[in-house]
């Protein structure tokens, strides 16, 4: 809980990760439609692809900064002897990012549908679930490979490395889902989707939360 | 014991050969390009089995600390991403003649390839780490994320492909083959398990020597 609340008030009082991310997004958006051109179907057809992409681009570097604090200033070691148990660490950790990253996907999903057109209102419950769990998956991992990576040679280059082909299944459930929910169906008809990114989130909470220990002893 | 080991290898695998090329008969429609079958199938069953043996022996060096676990789980991987690659290699062989090209994002093709790229990136990883004792214990987190990940890379890419349209590429299955088909394949699953275990035996051996040279 500290850990999470330490993250939040740095976080608030520099605000450069927000900031930054923020500025990121909006980039994106202008490569993916230069890149793409002003046709609007095809457009609209790539849109659930490039929400992800979005997605997932800020969220490696959102995700990379994890413990990034923590290096500069070499206190991991004061994080560490905090008492209680270092999964907390994790834990709290993966709460902060968890928050950051729903925040610029918040931000990310307002920008795209005003950019290109994009009428999300009656879609947004079933769209905000599927966000959520894809999130979770998401920061579940990248929080666990930002703790191993930090203490690694070329670490920008690692953690990206690392991290997209692990969370293929996510990207290739959460598209999917995301296509079928813009285009007005029924949760129910991504029910194996969304179990799917369900188990995901299980599974990789669990082993974060069991191995993190092994990634933090000094 | 390990030339023992070898030399059944190097007879297994002979065997396979002649039971694959020689004993087994020419397929109906494929022709003698179905034959790539006998090296293809027992090799992504060998890739399967190394990153089965990679995940056991990263929860055993997490909990036992055996440096010898780290080794196994270190030259499992490597010949696990070797026989991963022959699959995608062979399969893309195979896919030339009989689907017309030598890639398409079918189903098995795309989630072996997530497979070559997830294990890419843990020797990548333990690559990056001089510090022996921290390499092995972020192997052994990595090892077992990504084994853990199989699954949800197999169910995801399945639905992916095949809920859209159904799987239209044909693949002979072990229900539909003769028996002499099956036992040449048989013999190459031998064979190729052989060499799995001697490889890897000989690899984990090269990583103690190294280990121990540094010491």
């Amino acid at each position: 809980m500290v850990v999470v609340w330490k993250d939040l008030l740095v976080e608030r009082r520099s605000k450069e990760t927000l900031n930054a991310l923020f500025f990121f997004g909006l980039l994106l958006l202008f490569v993916f439609q230069f890149a793409l051109g002003p046709d609007r179907e095809r457009l609209a057809g790539t849109l659930p692809g490039l929400l992800w992409l979005g997605f997932i681009l800020s969220g490696l570097l959102g995700l990379g900064r994890t413990f990034v604090a923590e290096r500069e200033n070499d206190c991991l070691e004061g994080l560490l002897l905090a008492p209680g148990d270092k999964s907390a660490i994790y834990v709290g950790k993966l709460a902060g990012n968890l928050l950051l990253m729903l925040v610029i996907e918040t931000i990310l999903l307002v920008l795209f549908s005003f950019f290109f057109n994009l009428d999300i209102a009656g879609a947004l419950p079933a769209l905000s679930i599927v966000i959520a769990l894809g999130t979770v998956a998401l920061a579940a991992v990248g929080t666990l490979f930002a703790a191993m990576t930090a203490q690694v040679r070329a670490r920008e280059l690692l953690f990206p490395v690392l991290l997209l082909p692990v969370e293929t299944p996510v990207l290739l459930a959460t598209v999917k889902a995301t296509e079928a929910v813009l285009l007005g169906e029924p949760l129910g008809s991504v029910a194996h989707w969304l179990k799917l990114l369900a188990a995901a989130d299980v599974v990789y909470v669990a082993v974060g939360v069991l191995t993190f220990d092994f990634v933090l002893e000094a | 014991m390990r030339r023992l080991l070898g030399g059944a290898t190097l007879l297994g695998l002979a065997a396979g050969l002649v039971m694959g090329f020689v004993v087994a008969p020419r397929e109906s429609t494929q022709g003698n390009v179905q034959r790539i079958m006998y090296l293809h199938v027992p090799s992504v069953w060998v890739a399967y089995l190394a990153f089965g043996v990679v995940l056991v022996a990263s929860i055993v060096y997490l909990i036992r600390r055996a440096e010898a676990a780290d080794q196994l789980a270190h030259a499992s991987a490597e010949v696990g991403v070797l026989f991963t690659g022959l699959t995608i290699a062979t399969g893309s062989i195979w896919g030339k003649p009989t689907w017309g090209t030598w890639w398409t994002w079918d189903a098995r093709l795309t989630s072996v390839s997530i497979l070559f790229v997830m294990y890419l990136g843990y020797l990548l990883l333990r690559g990056m780490i001089d510090d022996r004792e921290r390499g092995a214990r972020f192997a052994a987190v990595l090892g077992i994320v990504a084994a853990f990940n199989i699954p949800l890379v197999h169910f995801s890419v399945y639905w992916w492909r095949t809920l859209h349209q159904p799987p239209s590429l044909m693949k002979p299955g072990p229900g539909t083959m003769p028996g002499i088909i099956v036992a040449a394949l048989l013999v190459n699953f031998a064979a190729f398990t052989l060499l799995y275990v001697y490889f890897v035996a000989k690899r984990a051996r090269l990583l103690r020597l190294e280990a121990e040279a540094e010491a």
